[in-house]
Formats: structure tokens, C-alpha cells, sequence
């Protein structure tokens, strides 16, 4: 497998079948030390079947995974090592106590008792858990039950750190406390790998996205690169102080696609500005007055439904 | 296997053991079919009879060591994969092999531990006079004992269901009829035929056998022989658990 010395993720042709289904098709990309590398799909593209080949949970058909230069099928410990991790759905021991749940974490990373003791009190205490460490996490709330989660998986300062959907269903502080945790991580040199359904936490997040659609890689890049990429998907957002014909601008020859929100249309084109200009003439002739008016670039959510419907 | 990985996959069977023991040891169907069944069983059997207690105290021993060893390796992979906990627990450094052997170290030890109870309070009420190579027997004969039946345990948990109650249904349903085909209720030595060879077939005979030679003296399979079948039956037992393992290892995920 060709990988660049700076490859901390390196995946080759990696395919899954499941009976006559093709889970992951094909797929190749690499993450560089130190990356925030988001990976996009909608529900059952092949986000978690791939994410679980490249923790060593699953074997691939096909293909080869290497974390950090370790190829994890031939050597899944040396591999796992490396690595902390949140599968899609998981959940903590609640029998056991917060403290509990992240010692046992660290053990199993062969972390000796005092170091393990000393870093889960620091990460309990950033996760704002340090009163509830002694409870046990049965009584917890989902939020502090993924903080819990997530301080297991960074208990051992792991080089790359695999979360499968860390804020999906929390509350709105667990979220932000989470996203912060993952950007210190990551500003301190930890590889990140993230699937997420939140298209604008991996907009603000992640320094590169990958998005797989029907278990192939249909797009690679930054997210700017990508906005840029699917341009059609500008458009001119506008609403006027009484109800108006808006035929007229559709006409205009400016306009690739129009939609309705209420009293506000938005108009797609390949020309923003000459189309913002057409409009504001329209508006003087007709003696119309805006209550909004706004050119939109592509967001990355509508770069992800065009790669997606597409 | 390097020094280093030796470590490595020691310390991951005994951190699995370690969290099983804190966690499943005191769940209601280990407590259940572990413990209070086989002393209703005992106590039904023994109380208001005139069975010869001194003479079936071996087999009554071994089928306690039997249902305590057996009770928690059903429980542990199904409750995990219902409670969201499996996925996690695979995505540590550990193997297949070290995830089987933990569980297999965590229903053996329980096994040992309550039967050390059992052993010792039956030697004091019968009045067994134990000499110190019977104790030896008797120990090394509970250790074998308690691994191969955790190990039938483990394998019994790896079919692929999520629920805890369907897994120990299927074990119970294993589990008893090993119990009536073993010489707790008769012993070995006065089995005839068909009922003997049945007895050979299952490995709680092996056990009663040789408590029945650490505790009484005598017993009908030469003890080595019965150590043998023991290892034997532990090593089919995890071989056949990390097949099907492997093979269900995601479902319910």
C-alpha cells in the first residue's frame, strides 16, 4: 500500500460485502498526522462498516488499513494501541463508577494504576464530571454517560482518535463541551477521525471531509474546496415588503432553480451577483422594498445533497 | 509469543475476568441458576430422606461446582451486546481468544470460590477425614472442574442472541440433562450399562469422580484419566466457542 510518512490513517481498496450487498466499495484515502478528518454519508452509505474496518472490529473482503504504518490486520493489538474509540451506539459500564469506567479503559492500554488514576481525575475534571466520579454512571444522564465515554477513549493520549456520531442526541452544553474537547485534542496533535450526521459540526470542525454515498467515496476534499467545487448551489435569498409575482425574475434567464420558504424565495444560480443586481432593478421598478436580501454561497449541506441525490 | 505480548494478553484476560467479577457476579440469573438452584437441589434432595449423605456429598459438590462455574459465561456476551457495551469492548486491544479466556477466568473463579465454601462446610458436617493429598486432589480437581464447566458456560453464550433470558434458557436446557446422566444421584461405581456409558459422556462424572477419590478414597475412573477428559472436554469447549464466536461476533451489534 502506497502511504505517505506523514499517514497516521492509510486506507487501499478497502471493500465489504454483506451476502449480495456491497457495504464499502472500493474505498482509498489517507488522514495525515495531526488531521481533523470528518466522514459524512447518510444512513446505511457504509460509514460504520467502514469505521469499524479501520478499528480492527471488523475484517475487510478486501483492501488493507495501516494506523500508523501498523497494518491492523496482521497486527490489530500493536494497531489498537494506538488508537481510542467510540463505536456508533456504545454505552459505559453503569454498573460501574465514572472513575471506574475510565481506569478500566486505561488498563486495557496497559497504563500503569497511578498514571491511569491521576490522568482519569484530570479528565473527569474537564469533563466537568469531577463531583459524579464515585457514582455509579447507571443514575447518569446520556450526556455524562458519552463524556464518560469519551474520557475512556482518551485516557491513554491515544495518536488517533475514532468517534462514530460523539454528539448525536445530546443536549446542547454536552455537545459544545465535546466539540471543544476534540479541537484541544486535536490542537495538541491527536489525529481525529469523526463521522457525524451534523453536516455544520463538520463544517466547523474538521479540516478535511470525506463523503461516501452507496459505500463508495463520491467526494474528498477541505470544505471550502468542496463549497467551491459545487458552486450551482449558490443562490440569492430574498423577500419583499408585500406579495409579488416573482415569474418575472425566474425568467430573467439567471435562475437555475427556485424554492419557497415562507415569504422568503431563494433563486439558484451560477451568477450570484449579476442575478442580485436583476433583482434590486425589479424591485425599483416595481417599487418593492426588501426585508431580506442575501447572496448564499454552497453550504456544505448542500454539497452533501448534491453528492448524495446524485 | 515475545515476553512483552505474553503480558500484553495476560493482562487483557484478567482485566476482562476482573470486570465480569464486578459486574455479572451478582446479576439476578447468576445468583439464580448459580447459586439458589443447586441448593434447592441439594436441600430437596437431602432434607426429610434417607439418602446417605457422606457417600453422595462428592456428587453433590461437583454439581454445585458445575452450576456456579456454568452460571456466568451465558450471561456475559449477550448482556453486553444488549447494554451497547460489546462493540467497545472489542475495540480495545484485545482478541477473540483473550475475550473467551476472561470470561472462561471469571465463571472459573467464581466456581472456585464458592465451592471452597461448599467443599469445606461438607468435609466438617460428614466428617470427611481428609489427608493432604485428598486436599490436593480435591483442589486440583476444582480448578479443572471449574474451567472446563465455564468454558461449556462461554460456549453456550456464543450463539448470537441479544437476550440474556433465551441464552440461559438454552443453557438450562444443556444443563440439566448433563446433571441426571453424571453419578450425582448414584454414584459412578454402582452405574450399570447404558447409564454408565452416559456417565462417561458427560465431564461432571470426570469431577465427581475425583472428589468422590479425594474425599471417600475410591473412585471407578483412574484420576489422571479423568484430569485427561477434563482438559479435553475445557479444550473442545473454547475451541467451539471461539468458532462460533468469530462467526456471530457482530451480529447483534
Amino acid at each position: 500500500m502506497k502511504r505517505d510518512r506523514d499517514d497516521v490513517i492509510a486506507v487501499a481498496g478497502l471493500t465489504k460485502r454483506f451476502g449480495a450487498i456491497t457495504a464499502v466499495d472500493d474505498v482509498s484515502f489517507s488522514v495525515p498526522e495531526g488531521e481533523l478528518f470528518g466522514f459524512l454519508g447518510p444512513n446505511g452509505a457504509g460509514k460504520t462498516t467502514t469505521i469499524r474496518m479501520l478499528t480492527g472490529i471488523l475484517t475487510p473482503d478486501v483492501g488493507e488499513v495501516s494506523i500508523d504504518g501498523i497494518d491492523i490486520q496482521k497486527h490489530p493489538i500493536a494497531a489498537k494501541m494506538q488508537m481510542g474509540i467510540i463505536p456508533e451506539m456504545s454505552n459505559v459500564y453503569i454498573e460501574l463508577t465514572a472513575k471506574q469506567n475510565v481506569v478500566l479503559a486505561g488498563r486495557f492500554y496497559g497504563m500503569h494504576r497511578k498514571d491511569v488514576e491521576e490522568r482519569t481525575d484530570k479528565l473527569l475534571q474537564q469533563f466537568e464530571l469531577s463531583d459524579r466520579k464515585d457514582d455509579r454512571v447507571e443514575g447518569f444522564s446520556k450526556g455524562m454517560k458519552q463524556r464518560v465515554l469519551i474520557a475512556s477513549a482518551l485516557v491513554h493520549i491515544p495518536k488517533v482518535l475514532f468517534l462514530d456520531e460523539p454528539t448525536s442526541g445530546l443536549d446542547v452544553h454536552s455537545q459544545r463541551l465535546i466539540r471543544a474537547i476534540i479541537r484541544e485534542m486535536n490542537d495538541a496533535g491527536t489525529t481525529v477521525f469523526l463521522t457525524t450526521h451534523n453536516i455544520e459540526e463538520a463544517n466547523t470542525l474538521c479540516d478535511r471531509v470525506g463523503i461516501i454515498n452507496r459505500g463508495a467515496l463520491a467526494a474528498i476534499d477541505t470544505p471550502e474546496r468542496l463549497k467551491q467545487a459545487f458552486n450551482e448551489t449558490q443562490s440569492v435569498e430574498v423577500a419583499f415588503d408585500k406579495p409579488t409575482d416573482v415569474g418575472e425574475i425566474e425568467r430573467s434567464g439567471l435562475v437555475n432553480r427556485t424554492e419557497r420558504t415562507g415569504d422568503t424565495w431563494r433563486f439558484y444560480t451560477d451568477d450570484p451577483d449579476a442575478l442580485a443586481k436583476w433583482i434590486f432593478s425589479f424591485a425599483e421598478r416595481r417599487k418593492l422594498s426588501f426585508t431580506t436580501l442575501s447572496i448564499e454561497g454552497a453550504s456544505l449541506e448542500d454539497v452533501f445533497v448534491t453528492v448524495t441525490e446524485g | 509469543m515475545p515476553r512483552d505480548a505474553l503480558l500484553s494478553y495476560l493482562r487483557s484476560i484478567a482485566l476482562i475476568a476482573e470486570k465480569d467479577m464486578r459486574i455479572y457476579y451478582t446479576k439476578p440469573p447468576v445468583l439464580m441458576f448459580g447459586f439458589l438452584f443447586p441448593l434447592f437441589m441439594f436441600l430437596a434432595f437431602s432434607l426429610g430422606r434417607s439418602a446417605d449423605l457422606h457417600t453422595l456429598f462428592p456428587g453433590l459438590a461437583a454439581m454445585f461446582v458445575f452450576f456456579v462455574a456454568s452460571s456466568v459465561g451465558p450471561l456475559i456476551t449477550p448482556w453486553e451486546k444488549r447494554a451497547g457495551t460489546y462493540e467497545r469492548l472489542l475495540s480495545f486491544p484485545v482478541t477473540v481468544n483473550t475475550l473467551i479466556l476472561g470470561d472462561v477466568v471469571a465463571g472459573m473463579l467464581f466456581g472456585i470460590i464458592i465451592n471452597i465454601i461448599i467443599l469445606t462446610a461438607g468435609i466438617a458436617a460428614f466428617g470427611y477425614s481428609v489427608s493432604f493429598i485428598g486436599v490436593l486432589i480435591i483442589a486440583l480437581s476444582l480448578m479443572l472442574g471449574a474451567f472446563c464447566f465455564s468454558a461449556l458456560g462461554v460456549l453456550l453464550a456464543s450463539p448470537a442472541s441479544t437476550n440474556p433470558s433465551n441464552v440461559m434458557l438454552l443453557s438450562n436446557l444443556v444443563r440439566f440433562p448433563l446433571i441426571f446422566i453424571s453419578g450425582i444421584f448414584v454414584p459412578i461405581a454402582s452405574l450399570q450399562g447404558i447409564a454408565r456409558v452416559a456417565a462417561y459422556c458427560s465431564p461432571i462424572a470426570y469431577l465427581v469422580n475425583s472428589f468422590e477419590l479425594g474425599l471417600l478414597g475410591s473412585a471407578a475412573i483412574p484420576l489422571l484419566l479423568g484430569w485427561a477428559v477434563l482438559i479435553g472436554f475445557s479444550v473442545v469447549f473454547v475451541l467451539l466457542a471461539r468458532t462460533l464466536l468469530k462467526r456471530n461476533l457482530m451480529k447483534g451489534l
